[in-house]
């Protein structure tokens, strides 16, 4: 593709840097585009399963089976206006939900959606990602402090509090994983599942990420963040129309882009038989999405002393031994099956 | 490349004097992030890309968020209140002075040797785990039990007294 458009602008004498650019900037609105329509999709997806679990309807107005009731909201959020509150930290509170979408949209750039299908492909693909996912930290503390309000700025630690806690041992799961493939590259990582999904070796560095990484995304049972019945809606309380509609549809696009590293690192990304590689992937990521929706409807909220006591007591522990049972098996594996011949 | 070099330059520059100049605590830590994030331009543009992550995860994602909570937990917005001034301004000057001499002075003895063999596109991350575990491997375990030591001492400071 980048071949193609570098030619049909070499037609009209564009090259060099400025083609580059352009072509950056095509990859960006088809990427843009795609996380829109997916994240509308996963909402009404949330939507519908939400009212399965508590058997009622759910959106089913708009479109077939209300598939269009998130493009219906997505209108309504832009066409309302955008309140300041008085006394807010103007620049910071501008810039908090621009910062929680762009470190959002950054993720997928080193996600490979099928073979061949990533859009840099990056040594350094895994790190990338935990780095960049770290930084929706700080708009969330822009926001909770920007807005002047004791909700938002509560929501807004309590948020930073867990997201830094239960950082640690999202990345510990990652380890054995990042081991056994022995490479940071997410495209090398698929590849070396080609036989054996890395679920089967580390299921134990699975369940430990599947956790952390519901907590990541502040979603039930551990969405202490913007528990309504105590925080109003957490650290964005104050905020309306299209500022608000970032902050959601940056929390989805997380969801998504969670689901697919998930997917990569421990379901064998887009490998799979029969299909093309494209169908497989989307199955697998749809599964796991379906999975976090199932456990957030299911349980309720945990308190936050025993969810600090799980993390630091019990998921750090058990993710270090993780770490230390595969570096040894790794270095075994070979002696055992030479044992066994 | 070079207009990259410098728009991350000015950047970095920029955030860095709107981090010193700031009379609101929040946003000068807001801006030391903003520096950081300059930093990690330029390691990619030296193609030190683990070195650019590490930058993002350690420093913004870990130590920034740190300083940024302490400083909201204060709930002290200005300078002026957390930060009294003191009547030390002249020996200040001195210190800060002498310094940036010591610094200036290491940078110009410091001769930069470029890399003998062509690492481009070459997996660095390979190479940097090998000159840490076999050529520094005594420095990088006192470092490990330094910083173990760091989170005992920390857990004992914090532990609840009953």
């Amino acid at each position: 593709m980048t071949k193609f458009l570098l030619e049909t602008m070499a037609n009209f004498a564009i090259t060099g840097f400025f083609a580059d650019l352009i072509v950056v900037l095509v990859y960006f609105v088809l990427l843009l585009l795609f996380i829109i329509i997916n994240v509308m999709l996963v909402v009404w997806v949330e939507r519908r399963v939400c009212a399965f679990y508590q058997e009622r309807l759910g959106p089913n107005r708009v479109g077939p089976f209300g598939i269009l009731q998130s493009v219906v909201d997505a209108v309504k959020l832009i066409s309302k206006e955008i309140i300041y509150p008085k006394n807010v930290d103007k620049w910071v509170y501008f810039l908090a939900p621009i910062i929680c979408f762009i470190s959002a949209l950054l993720l997928y750039t080193v996600l490979p959606f099928g073979k061949g299908l990533v859009l840099v492909k990056l040594n350094v693909g895994l790190l990338f990602f935990v780095a960049f996912s770290s930084t929706t930290t700080i708009s969330i503390l822009m926001a909770g402090w920007g807005s002047n309000n004791k909700y938002s700025l509560l929501g807004g630690m309590r948020t930073v509090a867990q997201m830094i806690s239960y950082e640690i041992p999202l990345l510990l799961s990652m380890f054995g994983v990042i081991m056994l493939a022995g490479s940071l590259n997410l495209q090398d990582i698929v590849n070396a599942q080609e036989h054996r999904w890395f679920i089967n070796l580390q299921p134990l560095a699975f369940i430990i990420f599947i956790i952390a990484s519901i907590a990541e995304l502040n979603r039930a049972p551990f969405d202490l963040p913007e528990a309504e019945q105590e925080l109003v809606a957490g650290y964005h309380t104050e905020y309306s129309g299209m500022q608000f509609a970032f902050f959601y549809l940056a929390e989805y696009a997380n969801l998504f882009s969670l689901s697919i590293l998930c997917t990569t690192i421990f379901l064998g990304g887009y490998l799979g038989p029969f299909f093309p590689s494209w169908i497989w992937f989307t199955v697998k990521v749809y599964g796991v999405i379906l999975l976090y929706m199932w456990i957030r409807w299911t349980l309720p909220r945990i308190r936050m002393d025993k969810m600090m006591k799980l993390n630091w007591k019990f998921l750090i522990p058990l993710s270090l031994l993780n770490i230390v049972g595969t570096g040894v098996a790794i270095k075994a594996w070979p002696y055992i099956q030479q044992l066994v011949r | 490349m070079i207009i990259i070099f410098y728009l991350f330059s000015f950047l970095l520059l920029a955030f860095a004097l709107g981090t010193v100049l700031s009379k609101n605590l929040v946003h000068s830590a807001l801006l030391m992030i903003g520096s950081f994030f300059a930093v990690a331009g330029l390691y990619i543009l030296l193609q030190a890309e683990f070195l650019a992550m590490v930058q993002i995860l350690v420093y913004v994602g870990a130590i920034a968020v740190l300083v940024v909570f302490g400083v909201m937990l204060t709930r002290k917005g200005s300078v002026k209140d957390s930060n009294l001034p003191n009547r030390y301004k002249k020996v200040g000057a001195l210190s800060a002075v002498i310094f940036f001499a010591l610094l200036v002075r290491s940078i110009i003895n410091t001769s930069f040797p470029a890399p003998s063999s062509p690492v481009v596109g070459a997996n660095t991350i390979i190479q940097i785990a090998q000159t840490l575990l076999t050529q520094y491997a005594v420095a990088f375990e006192a470092l490990g039990v330094l910083l173990l030591v760091a989170i005992i001492g920390a857990i004992i400071i914090g532990k609840e007294t009953k």
